[in-house]
């Protein structure tokens, strides 16, 4: 399983960035592989509007399956669940911490937007 | 002649200076408020609304049937408006801005056009002023469809004064267009000159001729001044701060109605705007 996590940096010791459609960074992590590789999100960061919908078919075009994050608003939540990709918000510490969270269970997969836009 | 009241900065007295200009004709004059997402000019004239018109403006339709999900319309959309991932497209009008480029590149014919209601244009009369102004919908981004809407359903007629929305961005730029001669309202602090400088930045490219006002002259620096000197930009007038003005504003009374000697100081104002007219292409814009 592919999981996309929003990173204010590079790797799986960055620390979680609580925003999707304007972190920093995406840390891809392949469960079976357990390969890590790090996408730059700046082009969502700048952009005026969609940030959320940008970000998200960034993350659908890596072929991620789920999203870590710490919050996801209304127009990213559509666009993510259009792909099929599960959203777990909430999360803390470094990106390390974040995945071994998911994998332990102890973060809940989220049936809705959990901020309003532009929070 | 149709003058453009802009400004980069916001609160630096442009309906103020807008209305005032306008009630200070003699001949025939329109004020057009464009400053759709919170028009307000309308508060110191209480005009008579006549009609009403929808603005409308076209967002895509995507047919399920037909669609392939192959995403040719969301590679198009530079506003995530519509967005494919593999599947049937979403749709998110309140970010699209009508041009259809989805719809051309939809090589299956699946997405049509419908019109989504954005806001109205309003027209009326203040008295012997004739009136009218755009009021987007709320939660609805998309200024410039109504603008546009606005300045078409309303020519210019007289003496026309355009009341801009701040900044310099695209609603300036629908707003601003084609006017004669632009008029930008600044206060001489850092923050005035700043956003001053962006608006003649704005206005430069566009090509229009224009001047400054620069309202509650008085306070903060000559920063301003120095500005426009160095630039060769007409400095048209300043209007000290007044407390009669800000005591009439907060009852929705125009500042030339609370203070009528400012009357022939907006006559020498309109005349100076002619001249910035009668001066395009000959160097007076900078």
């Amino acid at each position: 399983m592919k999981i996309a996590v929003t990173a204010k940096g590079e790797g799986l010791s960055a620390e979680v960035d609580e925003r999707f459609g304007r972190a920093a960074c995406f840390v891809l992590y392949d469960t079976e592989t357990k390969m890590v590789r790090t996408i730059d999100n700046g082009q969502s960061v700048n952009a005026a509007q969609g940030a959320g919908i940008q970000a998200a078919e960034t993350i659908a075009r890596q072929g991620a399956e789920c999203l870590i994050t710490g919050h996801c608003g209304p127009k990213a939540f559509r666009t993510l669940s259009s792909a099929g990709i599960r959203v777990y918000n909430g999360a803390a510490g470094t990106v390390a911490q974040a995945i071994a969270a998911l994998e332990q269970g102890s973060l809940a997969k989220a049936s809705a937007a959990d901020v309003d836009s532009h929070w | 002649m149709t003058v453009a009241v802009a400004s980069g900065k916001g609160g630096t007295g442009k309906t103020t200076v807008a209305v005032s200009l306008a009630l200070s004709r003699e001949e025939p004059a329109l004020l057009l408020d464009c400053d759709v997402e919170e028009p307000n000019a309308n508060l110191f004239l209480s005009p008579a609304i006549e009609d009403t018109l929808p603005v409308e403006m076209l967002v895509p339709e995507v047919d399920a049937a037909r669609c392939t999900g192959c995403g040719a319309c969301s590679r198009a959309c530079r506003f995530h408006a519509i967005v494919s991932l593999g599947t049937e497209p979403l749709v998110f009008p309140e970010l699209c801005h009508a041009c259809g480029g989805c719809v051309l590149a939809c090589p299956a014919g699946a997405i049509r056009e419908v019109p989504l209601c954005i806001g109205v244009v309003e027209r009326g009369r203040a008295g012997p002023l004739a009136f009218a102004q755009g009021r987007l919908d709320v939660g609805h981004a998309m200024a410039v469809p109504v603008i546009r809407a606005l300045r078409s359903a309303v020519p210019p007629h007289g003496f026309t004064i355009i009341d801009a929305p701040p900044g310099t961005s695209c609603p300036v730029i629908a707003s601003v267009h084609g006017a004669d001669a632009v008029l930008l309202v600044t206060e001489p602090t850092p923050f005035g000159l700043n956003d001053l400088a962006l608006a003649v930045g704005m206005v430069r490219a566009l090509g229009l001729p224009f001047g400054v006002l620069i309202n509650r002259s008085d306070i903060g620096d000559n920063a301003v001044r120095d500005y426009c000197a160095h630039e060769m930009i007409p400095l048209l007038m300043e209007i000290p701060e007044d407390r009669r003005v800000a005591d009439a504003y907060s009852r929705g009374i125009p500042a030339i109605e609370a203070v009528p000697d400012l009357l022939p100081r907006f006559h020498e104002l309109a005349d100076r705007l002619s001249g910035l007219r009668a001066g395009r292409g000959a160097g007076v814009a900078g």
